[in-house]
């Protein structure tokens, strides 16, 4: 099982659609590669940088309600994915979004808004989240602080990332 | 027990449940475009699984940028024409005979009342027009619905939406989704089918009734869905006029489809359009709607008439009413994109792409390009577009670009003055 967490990055902002996350312009690459330089290119948010090196540090992405509303597009996992960012983290996502993620083996996670509050609270010191998959929680560190946070998921998301994939499980099943 | 159109559908195509919650249907219908699905193709192939489920169940069509426009929008269409024929998919629609999916899938018939359907494509909700279960997925979803005719779903819950009152002059089922948007906001319906209900839906055309399915993703919806009624049968006869012994049959088997009474509701909101402006987007997202009082003067440099949305014969002869014997202004780009060929043959019959070449339109072919910035349109950092598409996130049409959302109506009101202006002054004119 591969593991799931690194260093964060906080995008203080609802609503973020998956033209913000890989804009249409890019639709016509057909490797994940080619995507890679274009992650959040469009994103309307104050003070972010698409071109800040750090971002390309991150690991986990933590946002507010309704992430990846919008297209159906699933480039927008993928430019994660080829960042090396593996697990979003926020108070709700788009369906689509959503479901796009776990079919590709990666980790939406739901948290309260309050907790998403809390870890919000991390968004100036140089924070990490990491996943325990197994036990459905997740541990946001930065130097002697840490907090840990418990989620739900649900168990047809969970079995799609153990068997590598709706692909995969689907062909087995049906 | 009381059942919701959706949860019906759900029962009908249920094929497993692998888990509490996750519910698999068979897909009646799958459709394809080049944008989503090469890379679905080129996966199976690299997993040595390169078969469909059913070729007569998947439809496929080069619709958002077409012709190519360069090298890798034409590789785009070469696997997907490949495929397609390795595969004996018949029903596939290329430049010549292709238009934009939503609009020329159900102009072929290929939508009926209890159908699911699902495709690489946010606004396939459209399909619910037909009182189908219609979905947007990603590309591995897409991916398993070609290759095994599933699709795994949490069951939706349904939001009911009462259009009542006397549509107004001037005031479209644009307006009327713009409306309900704005009231449900970006997230109000995420994991929710949206049933459209009352006076005004039952008296909408098919082509209106597709404009609200549209646009229910907008709102988070899963799928827009009306109720399968005369209106549906006759749009859908010349296909199954060898099914039913009449339209009276069609109409009756369509029924078992509709919502109980006493069915379960999360939510019902109650829209009287009797007093309503035209609608029209202000900011980056859906439900940043104003009325069209708050809007007008706002300086535009491109009007586009077109999409999946209102890209219809319905939606061309309404603008035409507007421009016919008037000029848009020498300061805006006039832009309109018939949404198949037979729409843009009717059009030219009926002498409205002669009204819009004679007000200064250009007229492109059948293509998605321009809503989402791909081509045929693409607007230049600073500059605004009055648009009857979608979606007016950031970029959209244009890294820096600006979109505002509205009715073909507003649109060709704004192409003759060049700013956001209220139809309702113009007189229209006889087409």
């Amino acid at each position: 099982m591969k593991s799931f967490g690194g260093k964060v990055l906080f995008l203080d902002r609802s609503d973020i659609n998956t033209d913000e996350i890989i804009p249409a312009r890019y639709l016509t690459e057909i490797s994940k590669e080619a995507l890679k330089p274009h992650m959040l290119e469009d994103l309307k948010l104050g003070g972010f940088d698409p071109k800040d090196p750090k971002n390309q540090e991150a690991g986990v992405i933590v946002t507010r309600a309704n992430f990846g509303c919008g297209s159906s597009r699933e480039h927008a996992p993928w430019v994660f994915e080829i960042n090396d960012i593996n697990v979003v983290i926020a108070s709700s996502f788009a369906r689509i979004f959503r479901q796009n993620m776990f079919n590709c083996g990666m980790l939406a996670i739901e948290l309260s808004e309050a907790d998403i509050d809390k870890l919000f609270g991390f968004r100036h010191a140089a924070a990490r989240i990491d996943v325990d998959f197994e036990n459905n929680s997740l541990t946001i560190s930065s130097g002697n602080e840490s907090s840990t946070f418990h989620y739900q998921i649900a168990e047809f998301d969970k079995a799609l990332i153990k068997a590598g994939g709706w692909v995969e499980f689907a062909d087995a099943r049906y | 027990m009381a059942m919701t159109l959706a949860e019906k559908i759900f029962k009908s195509r249920l094929r497993d449940e692998p888990f509490p919650g996750t519910k698999v249907l068979d897909i009646d219908v799958v459709m394809c475009h080049e944008i989503t699905t090469p890379i679905a193709i080129n996966d199976l192939v690299a997993r040595g699984k390169d078969r469909v489920f059913n070729p007569d169940k998947i439809k496929v069509v080069i619709d958002h940028v077409t012709p190519a426009k360069d090298s890798k929008t034409a590789q785009q269409g070469k696997i997907l024409r490949d495929w397609a024929r390795r595969h004996n998919i018949t029903d596939f629609f290329d430049i010549g005979r292709n238009g934009v999916c939503h609009v020329i899938f159900p102009e072929k018939g290929f939508i009926r009342p209890g159908y699911t359907v699902i495709m690489g494509d946010s606004h396939t909700c459209t399909h619910g027009a037909f009182g189908a279960f219609a979905a947007g997925v990603g590309t591995t979803d897409l991916e398993v619905g070609i290759l095994k005719g599933v699709c795994a779903f949490r069951e939706p819950k349904t939001i009911r939406i009462n259009i009542t009152g006397t549509m107004p002059e001037g005031v479209y089922a644009k307006d009327v989704i713009l409306r309900v948007i704005r009231e449900l906001t970006v997230k109000g319906a995420t994991d929710c089918v949206m049933e459209f209900h009352g006076s005004v839906v039952k008296g909408m055309s098919m082509e209106s009734r597709m404009t609200l399915c549209n646009m229910a993703i907008e709102a988070g919806g899963t799928s827009g869905v009306c109720m399968p009624d005369e209106v549906t049968a006759d749009y859908l006869w010349p296909f199954i006029a060898t099914e039913y012994k009449d339209r009276k049959a069609a109409l009756e088997d369509f029924k078992r489809w509709w919502s109980d009474e006493g069915c379960e509701y999360v939510k019902v909101i109650d829209i009287d359009v009797s007093h309503m402006e035209p609608q029209v987007t202000y900011g980056y997202k859906p439900d940043e709607v104003k009325n069209i009082s708050e809007m007008e003067g706002t300086p535009v440099d491109q009007v586009y008439i077109g999409s999946c949305t209102n890209g219809r014969l319905e939606d061309l002869r309404v603008a035409a009413q507007y421009l016919k014997g008037r000029q848009i202004a020498p300061t805006v780009r006039g832009i309109v994109s018939p949404a198949t060929p037979k729409i843009f043959r009717e059009a030219d019959q009926e002498g409205l792409i002669k009204i819009f070449m004679d007000a200064g339109f250009c007229v492109t072919n059948p293509t998605c390009g321009a809503c989402l910035g791909m081509s045929n349109g693409v607007l230049a950092p600073g500059e605004v577009c009055a648009s009857t598409t979608n979606r007016n996130f950031n970029g959209r049409m244009g890294k820096g670009g600006m979109v505002h959302l509205l009715s073909p109506a507003v649109a060709a009101a704004t192409a003759i003055e060049g700013k956001i202006a209220d139809p309702r002054k113009f007189r229209k004119e006889g087409i």
